[in-house]
């Protein structure tokens, strides 16, 4: 049975299985790919998205967790004007190096920003010690994150 | 579009495409390799009828920022602004673009000089047909933001308008191209963003796991937990009746890792899908002849083979045995290391059609070649059957180098002709199958004399090793210092077995050296009474050079020393026991990849637990820093990673022939809170440029252990760093 949900303010129905990780409906049914898999077991961050505004998992997600719900992916997340400023940001500093794990940064950076327009170095710590970077890119998130705020 | 055959005097042809742009192809055999195979460097410049130009890029982009370095070299040289350019990545193949790999920091120092020549080229060809069309001399002509210039008269062409012309004339000798003096560069030094960058941020579809065909299947691939397992059975039919499974497979490896093993594959229109129906899956393998193997086993066995007589030399110089006879004193001390996985963020993922006989391939991979020969001989197709597409790549650090997800991704594609095939792994998998940076054991002896001098120098190195040679990226060097800057020296080496494929991670071979030699290093000036720093630049300061080989760059010991001096000034070395207690600043100076790096850490250890404050960095890679924002990028992430590789509980431990972690929990990577302060300065001096991926990562792991040791008095002499070797 198919499944309403909204996403990057689009109504979406999808028919599946309600245990299907979000992570998954995104990248399969909703041709979203810009969401990353990275871990599958929510160690890693790769694959952030928002629901209702919150900062989660999607491969912690199950698509029955998200009926009738707002989802944001990478691909809205530009839509807001702290979305806007992120994506500036990131840009600006040249965040990424290989950027696999960079669309779930700026997802948990937008959430961050969007809670909280100041962010100290401990609460950038604390939002964005979940999304891991093998490339090691810390420096720049931080310095992007409050060049954003600023 | 069409492309002409390439010749070997090289080409240059034009023509239309679809939209009315001309197509300015410009291919280019430059030098003749070692072997007197001519080297092809082919440059595919497109020059649009807007003037925009739009430059081939030949290498995957693993991070490493080649995708946007190998363009900056071509468009400096063509004499185009960047903001004309546009970036594309060209497909995987030799013939056309020679070499392709990404590894070892080679991409930097191979392409310095073919890359502007290919650019230069372009530019005096669209220079003499702009002399052609006004009848002056070629040399009277200037060229700038992609036009030519005539000063006497003032007059200006757009390259567009002098495409068509200049790609019928033939292609000049790149020996007699004049490349621009250094002074004139515009792009080269000037720091450039990634070109990807914008894509990135906006989430579109970039890397492997993107790749999306029409009528595409998702595989996963179940093998042998234990290495080398092969196949017996299966309840194959109770997974092709799950629902939503298209096709369950079972494959049949040629029992090498790089190749790769026996396995069962389950395909399905969604990768979630196959990937449930695992837990259906019931694999009996035999594995009997692999589950002997394991790390306690390996630190046993090490444990014997250091009291014992070593297998062979690597080196032996001078009079090892009268210098140790007659030293007044011998420093001892015995070093280790764990294996370790890549763990690249994106998991190991290929894309593959088999259809009528010949195969596309989808790969984010990071040595396409090696890949289509496997391919070619799993498949038992002619190399010019497969072509391999390059996709961007979440992550390489060497784990791409090897294809074996490639290979086996072909296999699948060719049970299914016609159908698109897109394999992922899991993160288990992922960890499970990798060819791991592997263990060693060193034991250590060195001979001081009266005056504090270190006069002799003894490893026993315990490695893994097959038919009497180390196994991939477990060898020890002849060269490793202080071999060379001491006259008694000797290596030896001991070999254990394992089913454990090795391979290459970011700075191999260094990675580990590094440490050993430069913690035990800092034990022997301690019992000579100074500082690490001071005992290598005496050392440093006996000899000019030091041989690395044929085909390699000697070691520079001014080089060296530049950097030493750099970074001691950077880290103000001098008021280092000004720091309060339970802080403590290590260094460690390291040469790979024809890089030299001095690293200064300080560190603050409470309760066992080491914080990294600061590191400076002080490296010499040449006389040029192609792209700034990119070397720092590439520093920064060297530390961090090394500093990981130490403080963050990286062991990657072996039962019964297979791997016990199997995912971020049990392999942990840094994260933003353990990101210290990082400052980079490049000591520049008079040698082409080399890379930046790998040689900034070593040094920093000794440097912090030595840190350690100068803030708690407590030698670290094994990986990683554990709480209780500090409390």
């Amino acid at each position: 049975m198919a499944i309403s949900l909204t996403v990057n303010g689009k109504k979406r129905q999808v028919e599946g299985d309600p245990a299907k990780p979000l992570l998954w409906v995104l990248r399969e049914d909703l041709d979203l790919v810009g969401t990353k898999f990275g871990c599958g077991a929510g160690l890693c961050g790769a694959c952030t998205v928002h629901v209702d505004g919150q900062a989660v998992r999607s491969c912690q997600t199950l698509l029955g967790d998200v009926k009738g719900a707002a989802v944001t992916t990478i691909e809205g997340a530009a839509a807001t004007d702290v979305g806007k400023r992120i994506a500036a940001s990131w840009i600006a500093q040249d965040v990424p190096q290989c950027g696999y794990c960079q669309a779930g940064q700026i997802m948990s950076a937008t959430a961050l920003l969007s809670q909280t327009p100041k962010p100290t170095d401990e609460d950038i710590d604390a939002a964005m010690i979940g999304n891991l970077c093998r490339c090691s890119t810390y420096v720049r998130i931080r310095a992007a994150i409050k060049a954003a705020a600023a | 579009m069409s492309r002409a055959t390439l010749s070997r005097r090289g080409f240059i042809s034009a023509s239309l495409i679809a939209g009315g742009g001309l197509l300015f192809d410009l291919a280019v055999p430059i030098a003749k390799a070692a072997d007197g195979t001519p080297v092809i460097i082919n440059a595919f410049i497109r020059i649009l009828p807007d003037n925009r130009v739009i430059i081939g890029a030949k290498n995957a982009e693993i991070g490493q920022g080649a995708k946007t370095m190998l363009p900056m070299l071509i468009a400096e040289e063509l004499d185009v602004d960047w903001a004309q350019v546009s970036i594309e990545q060209t497909h995987a193949d030799a013939k056309i673009f020679g070499g392709q790999s990404a590894g070892g920091s080679r991409t930097t120092p191979r392409e310095w000089l073919p890359m502007r020549q290919a650019g230069a080229a372009a530019r005096a060809m669209l220079v003499a047909a702009a002399a052609a069309q006004w009848g002056v001399a070629a040399e009277m002509l200037t060229t700038g933001s992609g036009k030519v210039t005539d000063p006497k008269t003032g007059k200006s062409i757009p390259y567009a308008t002098l495409a068509g012309a200049a790609a019928k004339l033939p292609a000049p000798d790149p020996a007699t191209l004049k490349l621009k003096d250094p002074a004139n560069f515009h792009i080269i030094g000037q720091s450039v963003g990634g070109v990807d960058t914008p894509a990135i941020v906006a989430g579109r579809p970039l890397f492997g796991i993107d790749v999306k065909l029409p009528g595409m299947l998702h595989a996963v691939l179940e093998t042998c937990p234990a290495f080398g397992g092969t196949f017996k059975s299966a309840n194959l039919d109770a997974v092709r009746a799950l629902p939503g499974i298209a096709h369950v497979l079972t494959i049949k490896g040629d029992g090498t890792p790089e190749s790769g093993y026996d396995g069962v594959a389950i395909l399905a229109k969604s990768w979630w899908t196959a990937n449930q129906a695992r837990e259906t899956l019931k694999v009996e393998w035999d594995d009997s002849a692999v589950t002997g193997f394991s790390t306690q086993g390996y630190a046993a066995q090490a444990a014997t083979r250091a009291k014992g007589k070593a297998d062979g030399n690597i080196v032996r110089t001078g009079d090892v045995d009268g210098a140790f006879a007659s030293a007044d004193k011998v420093v001892t001390a015995d070093y280790s290391y764990p294996f370790l996985a890549h763990a690249t963020l994106e998991p190991q993922n290929c894309t593959a059609l088999f259809k009528d006989g010949a195969i596309e391939i989808w790969a984010p991979t990071q040595n396409p070649e090696s890949g289509r020969g496997l391919v070619a001989q799993a498949l038992g197709l002619p190399p010019e059957k497969i072509r391999i597409n390059f996709s961007r790549i979440g992550g390489g650090f060497g784990r791409r180098l090897m294809n074996d997800y490639m290979v086996q991704a072909a296999r699948i594609a060719a049970q299914v002709p016609g159908v698109p095939v897109k394999l992922l792994f899991t993160r288990a998998d992922d960890m499970g199958r990798d060819f791991y940076r592997p263990a060693g054991w060193h034991g250590f002896r060195a001979a001081l004399n009266k005056d504090g001098a270190l006069t002799a120098f003894h490893d026993h190195f315990i490695t893994f090793g097959k038919d009497g040679k180390p196994v991939r990226s477990a060898e020890l060097s002849p060269g490793e210092l202080p071999a060379g800057l001491i006259d008694h020296v000797l290596f030896e080496q001991s070999f254990l077995s394992t089913n454990m494929p090795t391979g290459w991670l970011r700075a191999p071979g260094s990675n580990a050296l590094a440490f050993v030699y430069q913690a035990f290093m800092d034990e022997i000036a301690a019992a000579a009474g100074k500082d690490l720093p001071t005992l290598m630049l005496e050392l440093l300061s006996k000899t000019a050079q030091v041989s690395q080989g044929a085909n390699r760059p000697p070691f520079v010991t001014a080089r060296a020393r530049g950097v030493i001096e750099k970074a001691l000034a950077m880290g103000d070395w001098a008021n280092r026991t000004a720091l309060p207690k339970g802080q403590g600043k290590g260094f460690a100076f390291y040469y790979s990849h024809a890089g030299y790096f001095a690293e200064v850490v300080e560190v603050a250890v409470a309760d066992g637990v080491p914080k990294v404050r600061t590191v400076w960095v002080a490296g010499d890679v040449g006389g040029h820093i192609i792209n700034p924002i990119n070397a720092l990028h590439q520093v920064q992430g060297s530390v961090i990673e090394g500093l990981g590789q130490a403080l963050a509980g990286q062991a990657i431990t072996q039962v019964a022939g297979a791997i016990e972690q199997a995912n971020f929990d049990t392999h942990p990577l840094q994260r933003i809170p353990d990101t210290p302060t990082i400052h980079v300065e490049f000591v520049k001096t008079d040698y082409p440029p080399t890379g930046l991926g790998e040689p900034a990562l070593p040094p920093v792991i000794p440097a912090l252990i030595n840190a350690i040791h100068a803030a708690t008095g407590k030698r670290i002499r094994s990986l990683p760093v554990t709480a209780e070797m500090l409390v």
